[in-house]
């Protein structure tokens, strides 16, 4: 027997591809719209679904899967607001995958859900890889991280349907070019929906949370 | 910092793959990788070593070609090669209206050489 060249042509993610459509299988069953919100660390993530959670509160039941290296920090965070949250520590992973979720899902009451957010680790580069069966990729990208990171980021910006723009009360403070985020933003992705909020003076979450609304009933099929 | 779970998931597919083609000792895996699949071809090496220890394919030299970013312009339609600013057209300048991707976020096993069980190492 001499050598064997076999060729394989198979995606090297094909096992979380495979993974994440069943999720996603799972969540249309329920009827449940699921974003995967996406930052860098300290964008404000688990503020944004603070003030998302009271917008919703008494009319869309939100869950939250956090995702987070170490710590039950932030799932106490959201629990304290009523919101249903498990936690899921990667112990040095980047990114979460689509086993991962599978996983917390176990540990939900999905039934009463209409809105799942899965809370990323805070990482502008991994997470845009791995797909978990979301409908929607979210990012956020706060003012002072810069005006220039969509240039320095281009596949996150490129892969997500919406981008929050947080932190806009410091836009006094530091060197940012909001509409500078905005081009850059839409020369990578013409469609993206982007809002500009502060989750510290609640100037603009009205528009994210309308959108989100309209997001939720549409994925339920309501009017 | 991705690459362990993608050494790992390389790894899947060459034992599953083995296991179809009856390959004792793998010598060699061609990789496909994207320039915009942000992936450090010396930490994928390094760790697809470490977790292909005590496999066939411990001893495999990981060959990983990088495809090239590669964008249309939707205004002229040319396709171009993308190093460093992923909005620009060199013949239109930025684009606002979006460029589309065309290649470059590949992640994908290729093909596979190796011997079979009555060959020796």
């Amino acid at each position: 027997m001499g050598e064997i060249k076999v060729p394989v042509v198979r995606n090297i993610l094909e096992v979380n591809e495979r993974l994440a459509r069943e999720n996603r299988r799972l969540f249309d069953e329920k009827k449940i719209l699921v974003l995967n919100l996406m930052s860098s660390p300290g964008a404000g993530k688990t503020s944004v679904l603070e003030r998302t959670a009271e917008a919703l509160q008494g009319r869309y039941t939100m869950a939250v899967i956090e995702g987070d290296i170490q710590s039950s920090y932030d799932a106490e965070r959201l629990q304290r607001k009523g919101v249903q949250a498990v936690q899921i520590n990667t112990d040095g992973a980047c990114h979460l995958d689509g086993n991962m979720i599978r996983t917390a899902l176990e540990n939900l009451d999905l039934d009463p859900v209409d809105v799942l957010v899965i809370e990323n680790v805070g990482n502008l580069v991994c997470p845009a890889e791995f797909n978990l069966g979301e409908h929607e990729k979210v990012m956020i990208l706060s003012v002072a991280e810069g005006d220039d990171k969509p240039l320095k980021y281009p596949l996150m910006f490129q892969i997500s349907s919406v981008l929050l723009v947080n932190k806009t009360d410091l836009l006094p403070y530091v060197d940012c070019d909001l509409q500078a985020i905005h081009e850059r933003a839409r020369q990578l992705n013409p469609t993206q929906k982007i809002f500009d909020i502060s989750c510290r003076t609640g100037e603009g979450l009205e528009a994210w949370t309308a959108w989100l609304e309209a997001r939720i009933r549409e994925h339920k099929g309501l009017p | 910092m991705h690459e362990m779970a993608i050494a790992q998931s390389v790894l899947e597919i060459v034992l599953d793959e083995c296991r179809v083609h009856g390959i004792a000792t793998v010598d060699r895996i061609a990789v496909q990788v994207g320039a915009l699949a942000a992936v450090v071809p010396e930490a994928l090496r390094f760790c697809f070593q470490v977790v292909a220890q005590g496999t066939p394919a411990e001893k495999a030299v990981l060959d990983i070609e990088t495809v090239p970013v590669v964008m249309r312009c939707p205004l002229c339609g040319e396709l171009f090669e993308m190093e460093d600013r992923l909005d620009m057209c060199p013949q239109c300048g930025p684009v606002v209206s979006g460029l589309s991707l065309v290649s470059g976020r590949e992640m994908t096993v290729m093909s596979i050489e190796g011997r079979g069980k009555d060959d020796g190492a």
